[in-house]
């Protein structure tokens, strides 16, 4: 489907739905709530077949961080962004590993770089970072280490 | 945070490999449940080589981010260097000049083919044939040194910039490939005849990681590794960039789904890759090497993807521009880390002496994984 395909048909399905402009391609702005609702339905849905997840990972715009799913279709090579909006104090979101596999690394990565909990997570514990670094994420704009050379 | 040497309640031992074992190529650490020989769980550690090159590019410009790139997957560098070029061209729609495509694409495949030959002797070595590595380090040299006159550099290459390449090519870079490409086309049959229709080598590769191609794809696996698993996916074909679209080559795609299918995928990836080479070598354009570009490039604000086929698989960089000298924020999505997240799933059930083949197919290039 092309981008417009791709957008008709999600406002069709999903009433709520509301799009941002100005990208490569069909980005979709969901609530967090809705995300079980959404997810599922891009993979198992015949028209989509979104079974392919090649990016996971946020976005920390300081006043709140954002979910960024990329997802595709082996099948129809169509593209579609997936954003999702968190609360900053208190970021937590569904897990999407069941769905697909690989989205269990990445979201160990987020987890520990931006602190999103992921709910329902088999196995959310730091994969990068050493033992002992809860509570400091990384990449958030606000992180800063007076040790180790972060910044050039 | 390390587990040690022990056993479960159930009589399982628990064994670390890494994160310095000769196996392992770099400093990836594995902790393995084992129920006699069998495994049980493969949990991956890693960090060891961190170097939180995200966090660096949110503070670099656009010309400086690409040199960090170099040090991801360093046995593509070409191909990295290659990916944040193409991202600031698009987005700063810059035209790059027909040289400076063709010089790039020559490039990233003779990347390939060095990267797959390290990848061969490497993990011939692993499953314990020793001469191979000597074989394909010997070939390997002689793209260091093509690489070494135009670039200055043997690993790290930095050639590739916004606009096209920083210096035009060396003077005996036609002649050299050429030379290469009349030996290496040999020494690939050679490789074949040496491993590949070995009994004991095909004994240990043959029914060992088996992935269907519904998990390879739920696992986000990409590149050889999931083009062994009969899922079509090279990036060069579906999203061409440059002069990809130009010229003729064929997408390889094995059904196996096993460690032999991974691996013949490679070595048949290299073939083409010569293919591709000889195709454009004889029309290299002339004219500038690199396009007119500001001093000072600001990418407008927006998200920006671009993929490439590096020799592991699909690289994504998705950056979120504000408008500033400096990205945002940047991601890099790496094709080891996903394809490394799909060890756990090959691995369970098999018998202890087959994860080295397993890890050998999954091309795991480390510095990749941990970024």
């Amino acid at each position: 489907m092309s981008n417009e395909e791709l957008k008709a048909k999600l406002s069709e399905l999903i009433p709520t739905a509301t799009f941002e402009e100005g990208g490569e391609w069909t980005t979709l702005l969901i609530e967090p709530k809705a995300l079980m609702e959404v997810m599922p339905l891009m993979r198992n849905d015949v028209a989509f077949n979104m079974d392919y997840l090649f990016c996971l990972t946020a976005v920390d715009w300081k006043t709140h961080i954002t979910m960024v799913y990329h997802l595709t279709s082996t099948t129809y090579r169509h593209n579609l962004v997936i954003k999702s909006k968190l609360d900053k104090s208190k970021p937590e979101i569904e897990t999407v590993c069941l769905i697909w596999r690989s989205a269990e690394f990445l979201e160990r990565e987020v987890y520990e770089l931006f602190g999103v909990n992921f709910i329902n997570h088999p196995d959310l514990r730091l994969l990068i970072l050493p033992d002992g670094w809860e509570g400091k994420n990384p990449l958030l704009k606000d992180f800063d280490d007076p040790i180790n050379m972060i910044k050039l | 945070m390390v587990e040690e040497i022990g056993t479960t309640q159930d009589g399982d031992l628990i064994i670390n490999v890494g994160p310095q074992h000769p196996a392992t190529h770099g400093v990836l650490h594995l902790v393995i449940t084992l129920h006699g020989e069998t495994i049980k769980k493969v949990e991956p550690h890693l960090g060891y080589i961190h170097r939180s090159i995200e966090k660096m590019c949110e503070s670099l410009t656009y010309r400086q981010f690409i040199y960090v790139t170099s040090r991801m997957d360093y046995l593509s560098s070409h191909i990295n260097n290659h990916g944040c070029a193409l991202l600031v061209e698009r987005a700063m729609q810059i035209e790059v000049p027909a040289r400076a495509q063709v010089i790039r694409v020559l490039m990233d495949e003779l990347t390939r083919i060095a990267s797959h030959e390290l990848w061969w002797g490497a993990m011939a070595m692993d499953l314990g044939a020793f001469t191979p590595f000597f074989h394909a380090f010997r070939e390997r040299e002689m793209i260091n040194e093509i690489m070494e006159d135009t670039c200055g550099a043997r690993l790290t290459m930095n050639y590739m910039v916004p606009g096209g390449v920083q210096e035009d090519i060396h003077p005996d870079f036609v002649r050299k490939v050429k030379e290469f490409i009349a030996l290496f086309k040999r020494k690939v049959d050679e490789y074949d005849e040496m491993v590949t229709d070995n009994i004991i080598f095909r004994k240990r590769m043959e029914n060992v990681g088996v992935i269907s191609a519904a998990d390879a794809i739920s696992y986000g696996l990409s590149g050889p590794s999931l083009r062994g698993s009969g899922v079509s996916c090279d990036v060069r074909k579906y999203y061409p960039y440059d002069v990809y679209n130009q010229v003729q080559f064929e997408e390889i795609i094995e059904t196996g789904g096993d460690s032999l299918a991974r691996y013949m995928v490679r070595i048949r990836e290299m073939k083409q890759s010569i293919s591709i080479i000889e195709q454009l070598l004889d029309g290299i354009p002339d004219g500038d090497f690199c396009a007119k570009t500001k001093a000072v490039i600001k990418l407008p604000k927006g998200e920006f993807y671009q993929r490439v086929e590096t020799a592991r698989g699909e690289l994504g960089i998705y950056v979120v521009s504000e408008g500033a000298t400096t990205p945002y924020r940047i991601k890099f999505r790496s094709p080891g880390f996903s394809n490394l997240s799909a060890l756990d799933h090959m691995a369970r059930g098999s018998k202890i002496g087959d994860l080295v083949a397993m890890m050998g197919t999954l091309d795991l290039v480390i510095p990749d994984i941990d970024r």
